[in-house]
């Protein structure tokens, strides 16, 4: 396997930290804002493009074998799943006699 | 600076060579993240959940913190990724002393933050903004479930933050082995394996920055 002696130059190592800084001003700067109902989106948004930067590069999935995006994306999906299931238990539940 | 290794490694006995031996080392480690994804997760969900029925609480609660310690950690954080993923880059051009110089910068990085974290906790708990049932704050008009809201702060960043911990500890034991000269352009495995793990909690600060430190 090729792919694990691959070595990420030294310039893309900055670049990426430049981004991820420069996003991180942007993250403070959008939250002084309001957007309504995008806030989270927004906020979220900007985190999940400094996420995707940092698995790409840092942790090198871009070069490496591509079954390991599958299996974090995987652990990212059954995220989703348990968010959903819960967010349908909780609002499909009758006020008057929930605990909640 | 030496390109040749004072110890080299010898593949363990159940590979049949160094390219499975790593990729097997690093499959493991991905299905850790995975598991990591998924406990960090829970507490996502519950915030999320909780964040929708009562936005008010969060809205006051984040007022307690300073997001610009948030955001010099968030920064902290990022460098340290940044020396991490350097200390595998020098390893594989062979330039040992630089790899072992990262791995000190990263390791101060993480000081930093826990340094940070100690301020930030020992404020708080010095105003009686402590967890759970020991929430003792009555200065202000505050609300009635203000204490949900440091509940989440507290598993959260607590969790991160034991996280960070031992991620400084097995730093630690890799600026030993690469003082050592364990590590060099045909084996650095170590480095890429706790390199992942170190990344993972960068992964997860970047997302609990906004969302502790910056509730609108």
């Amino acid at each position: 396997m090729s792919s694990n002696h691959h070595i990420v130059p030294f310039n893309v190592y900055i670049k990426v930290l430049s981004a991820l800084l420069v996003l991180t001003v942007f993250t403070v700067l959008v939250a002084q804002m309001d957007f309504g109902v995008f806030n989270v989106l927004i906020a979220m948004g900007i985190a999940t493009i400094k996420a995707t930067l940092v698995l790409l590069f840092f942790m090198h999935l871009k070069y490496d074998n591509k079954l390991f995006p599958v299996i974090f994306l995987a652990g990212v999906f059954f995220l989703v799943v348990i968010f959903l299931f819960c967010e349908f238990d909780i609002m499909t539940r009758i006020p008057e006699s929930s605990v909640l | 600076m030496s390109t040749v290794e004072a110890k080299p490694h010898k593949v363990a006995h159940h590979f049949d060579s160094a390219e499975q031996e790593v990729a097997a080392s690093k499959l493991g480690i991905w299905l850790f993240l995975c598991t990591e994804i998924l406990m960090f997760g829970g507490l996502f969900v519950g915030y999320a959940i909780y964040k929708r029925m009562y936005p008010e609480i969060f809205l006051q609660g984040s007022t307690f913190l300073d997001w610009k310690l948030g955001a010099l950690n968030t920064v902290v954080l990022l460098v340290s990724s940044l020396t991490m993923a350097l200390s595998i880059y020098y390893a594989q051009k062979g330039q040992s002393s630089k790899s072992t110089s990262c791995l000190w910068l990263t390791l101060l990085c993480g000081f930093i933050f826990m340094g940070v974290k100690y301020i930030e906790y020992s404020h708080k708990l010095h105003l009686g903004l402590a967890p759970g049932a020991f929430f003792s704050y009555t200065e202000t008009a505050t609300l009635q479930g203000l204490p949900l809201y440091f509940s989440f702060y507290y598993c959260m960043t607590g969790l991160h933050g034991s996280h960070v911990l031992a991620g400084m500890v097995l730093i630690f034991w890799l600026i030993i082995r690469s003082h050592k000269k364990h590590f060099g352009p045909s084996y650095y495995t170590p480095l890429e394996c706790v390199g992942l793990f170190w990344h993972l909690v960068d992964l997860i600060w970047i997302y609990l920055f906004p969302l502790l430190y910056l509730v609108e």
